[in-house]
């Protein structure tokens, strides 16, 4: 089969010495690499014709990695509520597995299934009705429940204002922990040592408490834009030092009450604590704090110039930077705020709630925040409202465990298990049976014939 | 080696409710080339990942040699003879070709042991028959790109393939390299194999094709012989007339604006990548870079907008030194900016059209005062750009990564022209972007030239650089080959795109 004369050509094929040769860097063909991917997934068509994403020819949309996070933190707010739903029937049958009268009906489960089943619905309704009576209204206290909500509440909602809005600018704030402590230590020392008229003297707290977290969060920020750290392991290193700091500074006089040798703080002066503001309960001016500023977060992401540019770095890093944004700027100040949103968290523990200043200040509020931003879905409203709902947990879970003996440990597995389902969307749109994003679907099935593909398929 | 009649008939691909295919009937006869053209979208792609066994059809059937297959996968389609190159290339960079080419289907000896050697000769006698010259031992990382698809290209032909898959092959070769590929495929056809070209270019799929199937929105079209008008293919495929040629007035260039004298600059790794380039460029005049890609026209680019570190050498506009401004300046001299890859750095993808229509501009009035941003502001200013450059879009709030690559494309263009420019560069202009749009691309381009902007494009489709070119440079390394007028023959810039200067010298080391 020689074809030399058949072959139309003109000349003599160049032989390939001749041809320029093309230095491929390393990031171009990741970048072909990644091409291929959205190539794969967009011929296969999954979108009509005249809106198939460029992306086929020209490269990627990019940032795999980047994405997944993106689908998690900022997902469907849908997917958000049947978690909860979902994580508190699991949490209800874990709770009804320990009840003695479902166990003796188990027992004879097959003679009458009915006695079982009510069983099994008493203990699950039973202990939350009792976690709904501590943590909004039962008949004694009225709505005294829900204002203990709110209380334990705010920490939780300014620290997820923190969470989500560095989410927002594509970082992984897991140093809520490490801002709370810082600033409500810088609070706490400025409540009891300086003595002050009202007013100015909880101004002041709150001022040093907000600058010491929004400093904690700063350093986060300028080791990521000047040394390209990861963010997320610098978090978790400041919360350790933030937290062993608060334990040295703790057994230090300065900190220390006088003649006391426990690790407590002095409690901090009347006119440094947030004034209560519905006499009789705890809630505090703490609250209102913490409306403001999920309004003042939401007003900043969406309609001032600082925000653009944050949501702009969290969305494309590339574009915002060819766009003229100051990319290690925005990382440093989003930071820097969300720092200072946290420390807000922090002012409200140890000027509104606890007055005191201990090891556990924080408790595990920085922790909390983050399932509170993902439950929120990273926007400050459902922030505000994941908080509240997380607030709810917290306090109602005493009066659960009075009430029916059921251990406040229930609360923890939910929370998990709202976190576990959030990070899993597929695994809720397949048990409420949710038609799939047609997007997602395809996609992953093409790229795995791809690999298959690429491997010679030929098994 | 057998000749193998493929036929699909009646075929279908749905994904949910949208067609991505429909109805198709295709008959490739053995021993022809039968060219696929079809815009981006169209559903070519799908319609070979159907063949290829990585789909399975709706409806439909596909028959080799007259009898009903039923392909589960890609192993399938290759054990009944087909293959397929992909566009992006599926080869393993730190393999030698002997390895690559075996990957898959390894070769073995008693005991599970591999026998190279066997591939080896294999692809030393393909490479004889075909005159492929490559190299079994040589590694796929340190080979040209032209010489990597023909790796690509054995692979298919070591495994028996009788019909070959070309996707878009041409995409990522230099003009020498597509000749040198379109003779291959006329060698390949002459040895027997079918080919399914798949391409958008049209000057290639005359050349080539024995038949020319147009598909548009998942539909066959028609058949048309390789004798047909490009023009006629062309509204084939875009489904309306469409003038294939820019009617652009002679340049007038006035006076000289834009300077870039000696600028280099150097790599992580030490080597330059733009190495020691001057030009300039008058105002009313279009200078075109052309080159392949991966030349340095990125690092060109982003050293002028000031993203690259690095940088030695001068960019002046308007007298003013802008090297070493930061990004924001440099827009704020007047420099209007379209980078070349849209999804990647021109657009902000989950941002809503109105947003990125003002992505450089949200800080500045009307859209903003103080650090408060008038929404309302930005919304008119989206309507208006919509309208003047016909976006289509559901609405202003939808989200620009859902609009079609034409309708991205216009939305950055939209944008890097709605303010007064001194100087407008483009990267790219096209790429990706559906026949239609592209004409209105480049009547944009020109009215800004004509307004007295100066205008640098950068392009690697020869295509466009002719078009639009008053002026043409050439990349080659990092290193400008030459600069030469407009009308310069294809050949000439071919050669200068491979290194070769306009008067015969090599740049080449």
């Amino acid at each position: 089969m020689t074809s030399k004369d058949q072959t139309p050509s003109k000349d003599q094929t160049p032989s390939n010495d001749q041809t320029p040769s093309k230095n491929q860097t390393p990031e171009e063909s990741a970048a072909e690499v990644r091409a291929a991917d959205v190539a794969l997934d967009t011929a296969g068509g999954t979108l009509e014709p005249s809106i198939v994403p460029v992306s086929s020819q020209s490269g990627d949309t990019g940032h795999h990695e980047g994405s997944t996070m993106r689908r998690i933190v900022m997902g469907n707010g849908f997917v958000s509520v049947l978690a909860v739903i979902v994580a508190l029937f699991l949490g209800g049958l874990l709770i009804a597995s320990t009840d003695k009268t479902v166990a003796e009906t188990a027992g004879y489960f097959f003679a009458r299934p009915t006695d079982f089943l009510l069983a099994l619905w008493n203990a699950m309704t039973k202990s939350y009705v009792a976690l709904f009576q501590g943590s909004v209204f039962n008949p004694r206290q009225g709505l005294m429940p829900l204002l203990e909500t709110m209380t334990v509440a705010t920490p939780l909602i300014c620290a997820g204002l923190g969470v989500a809005l560095a989410f927002r600018a594509g970082l992984f704030n897991i140093g809520a922990q490490g801002q709370i402590i810082i600033s409500a230590t810088l609070a706490a020392y400025v409540g009891f040592t300086w003595h002050l008229p009202f007013g100015l003297h909880l101004l002041l707290v709150i001022i040093m408490g907000v600058l010491g977290g929004a400093a904690w969060g700063a350093i986060v920020g300028v080791l990521k834009a000047r040394t390209g750290a990861h963010e997320v392991i610098v978090t978790i290193m400041l919360n350790y030092v933030a937290l062993f700091l608060l334990d040295f500074l703790l057994n230090t006089a300065a900190f220390r009450r006088p003649g006391d040798n426990s690790p407590i703080s002095p409690r901090l002066d009347e006119t440094a604590a947030y004034p209560v503001i519905i006499p009789g309960s705890r809630l505090h001016l703490g609250f209102l704090v913490a409306v403001l500023l999920t309004y003042g977060v939401w007003w900043m992401l969406n309609r001032s110039t600082i925000g653009f540019e944050f949501r702009a770095v969290g969305a494309n890093p590339v574009a915002a930077r060819t766009a003229g944004v100051k990319v290690p700027r925005a990382t440093i100040l989003v930071m820097a705020f969300a720092g200072a949103l946290a420390a807000f968290g922090g002012v409200a523990q140890v000027a509104g709630t606890e007055k005191v200043l201990t090891g556990g200040i924080a408790a595990q509020i920085g922790f909390d925040a983050i399932t509170v931003a993902l439950l929120g879905r990273s926007t400050p409203w459902g922030t505000f409202f994941a908080g509240l709902l997380f607030g709810a947990f917290r306090a109602g879970a005493v009066q659960m465990q009075i009430q029916t003996g059921t251990p406040i440990d229930i609360v923890l597995v939910v929370q998990s298990l709202i976190v576990l389902f959030i990070a899993a969307p597929p695994l809720i749109r397949s048990i409420f049976r949710l038609e799939p994003k047609k997007k997602n679907k395809t996609p992953k099935a093409a790229r795995k014939a791809a690999l298959a593909n690429a491997a010679g398929g030929a098994k | 080696m057998g000749v193998v009649k493929l036929e699909l008939k009646g075929i279908s691909k749905a994904f949910g409710t949208f067609y991505a295919n429909q109805d198709i009937d295709l008959v490739v006869e053995p021993g022809q080339i039968h060219c696929l053209l079809g815009e981006n979208g169209a559903g070519k792609s799908t319609l070979m990942n159907v063949l290829y066994g990585l789909y399975e059809p709706t409806a439909g059937q596909i028959l080799v040699d007259d009898k009903l297959v039923n392909f589960r996968g890609p192993g399938d389609a290759m054990a009944a003879g087909i293959g397929m190159v992909h566009q992006h290339f599926m080869l393993v960079p730190v393999f030698t070709v002997a390895e690559n080419v075996a990957l898959g289907a390894e070769p073995t000896s008693f005991g599970g042991v591999l026998s190279i050697d066997e591939t080896r000769k294999k692809i030393r006698d393909i490479s004889q028959k075909y005159g492929f010259h490559v190299d079994p031992d040589a590694l796929v990382e340190d080979l040209p790109v032209g010489v990597q698809q023909r790796v690509e290209i054995i692979k298919a032909l070591v495994r028996e393939a009788k019909v070959l898959i070309l996707d878009e092959p041409t995409a990522v070769l230099t003009p020498q390299e597509t000749d040198e590929l379109l003779d291959i495929m006329r060698q390949l056809k002459a040895g027997g194999t079918s080919i399914v070209f798949i391409s958008h270019k049209l000057r290639e799929v005359k050349a080539v094709s024995d038949v020319i199937t147009v598909i548009r929105r998942g539909r066959v079209v028609g058949d048309a012989p390789p004798t047909a008008l490009a023009s006629e293919l062309a509204s084939m495929m875009v489904g309306r007339p469409v003038s294939l040629t820019l009617d652009k007035a002679t340049a007038q260039p006035k006076e000289t604006t834009f300077v870039v004298k000696d600028l280099t600059v150097r790599a992580p790794n030490g080597t330059n990548v733009v190495d020691g380039i001057s030009f300039d460029i008058a105002q009313g005049e279009i200078l075109a870079v052309a080159g392949v890609q991966g030349n340095g026209q990125t690092e060109l680019t982003e050293a002028i907008l000031g993203i690259q570190p690095h940088v030695t050498g001068s960019v002046t506009l308007d007298g003013k030194q802008l090297l070493g401004l930061p990004v924001k300046d440099v827009l704020r001299s007047g420099v209007g900016f379209v980078p070349e890859d849209r999804t990647v750095d021109g657009l902000v993808g989950p941002f809503s059209v109105a947003e990125n229509l003002v992505l450089d501009l949200y800080d500045q009035a009307p859209f903003t005062s103080g650090i408060s941003m008038k929404p309302s502001k930005v919304a008119e200013n989206a309507e208006a750009k919509i309208q003047e450059f016909d976006i289509r879009t559901p609405s202003a709030g939808a989200a620009a990564g859902t609009l079609s690559g034409g309708n991205q494309q216009k939305v950055v263009m939209a944008r890097e022209l709605s303010r007064p420019l001194r100087l407008f560069i483009a990267s790219q202009p096209t790429r990706g972007v559906d026949v239609g749009s592209i004409e209105f691309l480049h009547k944009r381009i020109v009215a800004e030239r004509d307004v007295g902007t100066p205008v640098m494009i950068i392009s690697t489709e020869l295509d466009e650089v002719i078009e639009l070119a008053d002026r043409i440079a050439v990349l080659y390394k990092g290193k400008l080959v030459g600069i030469v007028p407009a009308g310069t023959p294809r050949d000439t810039l071919g050669l200068m795109m491979a290194g070769v200067g306009p008067e015969g010298g090599s740049h080449d080391e």
